[in-house]
């Protein structure tokens, strides 16, 4: 189990390491990394200084271990728009924001999502399960910023309920927090029916129905403990598609989050910024499966790692 | 519901006659036989003959501002316009019932080449990786990997940041993406095909490895394949449609119809079709897709249940 921990730490660490190569590689594939860094109207005595500090006079493997160094100190270079703050600043201080609105997005899907597919797999080959997967189905393929243009326009525009843009109260949190979700309730709700139609034929189910036992406590306490497995090895790549879909998300209802962050220094050509996004991200995408790999070792006894 | 029936009679069940699960039955297979030709029917609508023939069907051309500027945002014909512009008009004055016929190709230009960049280098490096074992299974694994745990729209605005936004830009991000899913799914399916006997037998007599690979191997996972591609078709589209929304896409005036939503964000106070009509041709599209990988999935790789 240790010995299992301590590759995929490792594993993790590799894979970040190629993404920095990657994002390093980018930087450098147009030659000129100054005009990619400082924009094509920065001053001669900015990019000398620029190329100074970077070593862009040196090889590039040179370039690179200076890159890393400051990488691992962690600074995660300079942004143009935030140049106080530096690009680990500004998106760590926009961080906070996506998170509460990731975490109400998930919490969103699971609280929809799972009694779906529970119901889906009990109720099998129903109409209502015959509706919910065409519903499932629908709502993954809906982009989600049309999705909450949509609701924007029904929900804020016409009948006024809500607030169309920014934070504030809990109000303000109900359309991005569906528009970010939605495609994870339908993700989770296939996940649980298929994982529960699977479980629910298995031998002990079988005992316990011969039991006696109640059919909630058949369906909640034998089944879905079980059941709530399989979703849960795909927890990493739900936490991914909400970070991506939090790009377009946040665009849409202008939420400060680190999304936004991302296409405003798109617009702004603010590569410093954008590199530091990724990385961080990456980061936090490769600790989330991380934690996902050993809880799933640790929940499951019959799985055994070589 | 015929599986159920078996598993009855293995496990020593008496097999009672129930109406109920008779009618059950043919209903289901009455939707099994009517699901996939809803499906084609929707995508031949939505994408196929519009893509074909845009140039004849559509009214106007995809660029074109017939009433110049002063034609700008005309509601559909139903909300009080005319019917020179059945779906209304956008901020510029382009008839957007032609925009969307039109987008339709461009919809099928980059699923089509994503998928065949990033298949033939995931199906390559999969089918290596299950044959050869060892240390080179261990390092194009760890490569897939990494590539699923870069976010791709980060990268997509990393390297429109870097190059410009085009459609270079969006093809390296769906192959950047989309290999490593092939890789892994060819690389299990190798690895069990390696077991049959006619494996060996081949090797016997005297197959090379890349014969072994591309006779032997290719030809009978060619089904995940497949299943895989429609599924993925779906997928491409939105991360297209969302890179383009963001800006990092496709660039104006293309009619794509991820841009075409974008216009409509800038509108949407005034002008609700502006972002509705391309979006439904998004959700309309991914939705035939879907469900055509669903059924096919079900009937060629019951196996694949999980995707």
């Amino acid at each position: 189990m240790q010995r299992f921990i301590l590759i995929r730490f490792l594993q993790g660490i590799f894979a970040l390491w190629v993404i920095t190569i990657i994002v390093f590689g980018i930087s450098r594939s147009t030659g000129d990394p100054a005009a990619i860094f400082l924009g094509i109207d920065a001053s001669a005595e900015t990019v000398a200084d620029f190329r100074e500090r970077w070593g862009l006079d040196e090889p590039i493997i040179v370039q690179y271990g200076l890159y890393m160094g400051r990488m691992l100190r962690g600074d995660l270079g300079e942004s143009l728009r935030y140049p106080e703050l530096g690009a680990g600043g500004a998106v760590f201080d926009r961080l906070p924001a996506t998170i509460y609105l990731a975490g109400a997005s998930l919490l969103f899907a699971l609280a929809f999502g799972i009694p779906l597919g529970v119901l889906g797999a009990v109720r099998r080959d129903s109409s209502y399960d015959q509706v919910g997967k065409i519903i499932a189905l629908l709502g993954q393929s809906m982009p989600n910023f049309w999705l909450g243009l949509m609701m924007m326009w029904l929900f804020a525009v016409n009948l006024g309920w809500l607030p169309t843009s920014g934070t504030g109260g809990v109000k303000h949190f109900i359309m991005p927090t569906i528009t970010l979700g939605s495609f994870q309730v339908a993700a989770i709700a296939r996940l649980v029916r298929s994982s529960m139609l699977e479980t629910l034929d298995s031998e002990y189910v079988k005992l316990a129905r011969i039991k006696g036992v109640s059919e909630y406590k058949v369906i909640w306490k034998h089944c879905f403990r079980n059941a709530a497995l399989t979703p849960l090895t795909y927890f990493g790549v739900i936490a991914a598609v909400v970070m991506t879909g939090s790009v377009t998300t946040e665009t849409v209802f202008n939420w400060p989050g680190t999304g936004l962050l991302a296409f405003q220094s798109v617009l702004s050509r603010d590569f410093g910024l954008i590199q530091a996004l990724v990385l961080v991200f990456s980061g936090m995408f490769i600790a989330s499966s991380f934690l996902v790999d050993v809880l799933y070792a640790y929940l499951d006894p019959r799985i055994r790692y070589n | 519901m015929a599986d159920q029936s078996v598993t009855g009679a293995q496990s020593g069940e008496i097999l009672v006659y129930q109406p109920s699960r008779v009618r059950q039955a043919r209903r289901l297979a009455a939707r099994a036989w009517l699901l996939p030709k809803f499906a084609v029917l929707l995508l031949l609508v939505v994408l196929v003959v519009p893509a074909l023939f845009a140039d004849i069907i559509a009214p106007y051309g995809p660029l074109e501002a017939p009433g110049g500027i002063r034609n700008r945002l005309q509601p559909p014909v139903f909300a009080g316009g005319t019917s020179d512009h059945i779906l209304g008009t956008d901020k510029t004055g382009r008839d957007m019932l032609s925009r969307i016929l039109h987008g339709s190709r461009i919809s099928i230009f980059i699923s089509a080449v994503g998928i065949a960049i990033a298949g033939s280098v995931g199906i390559t490096l999969g089918v290596i990786a299950g044959y050869y074992g060892g240390k080179i299974d261990a390092l194009i694994m760890r490569l897939v990997d990494v590539s699923l745990s870069i976010p791709p729209v980060l990268l997509a605005l990393a390297l429109a940041t870097a190059l410009s936004p085009s459609f270079r830009t969006v093809i390296i991000v769906v192959g950047a993406l989309l290999w490593s899913i092939y890789c892994r799914q060819v690389r299990g399916d190798t690895l069990q095909v390696m077991q049959q006997d006619y494996i060996d037998r081949a090797r016997v007599a005297g197959a090379s490895g890349i014969r072994i690979m591309f006779r032997h191997i290719l030809p009978n996972i060619t089904n995940t394949l497949i299943v895989l591609a429609t599924l993925q078709v779906g997928f491409v589209i939105l991360l297209e449609a969302g890179l383009s929304f963001l800006g990092v896409g496709l660039s104006r005036p293309t009619p794509a119809w991820g841009l075409m939503v974008a216009d409509g964000r800038d509108v949407i106070i005034t002008a609700w079709w502006v972002a509705l009509w391309p979006g439904l041709a998004i959700m309309l599209t991914v939705f035939g897709f879907n469900l055509l990988g669903d059924w096919l999935r079900d009937r060629l790789d019951p196996r694949l249940r999980q995707l």
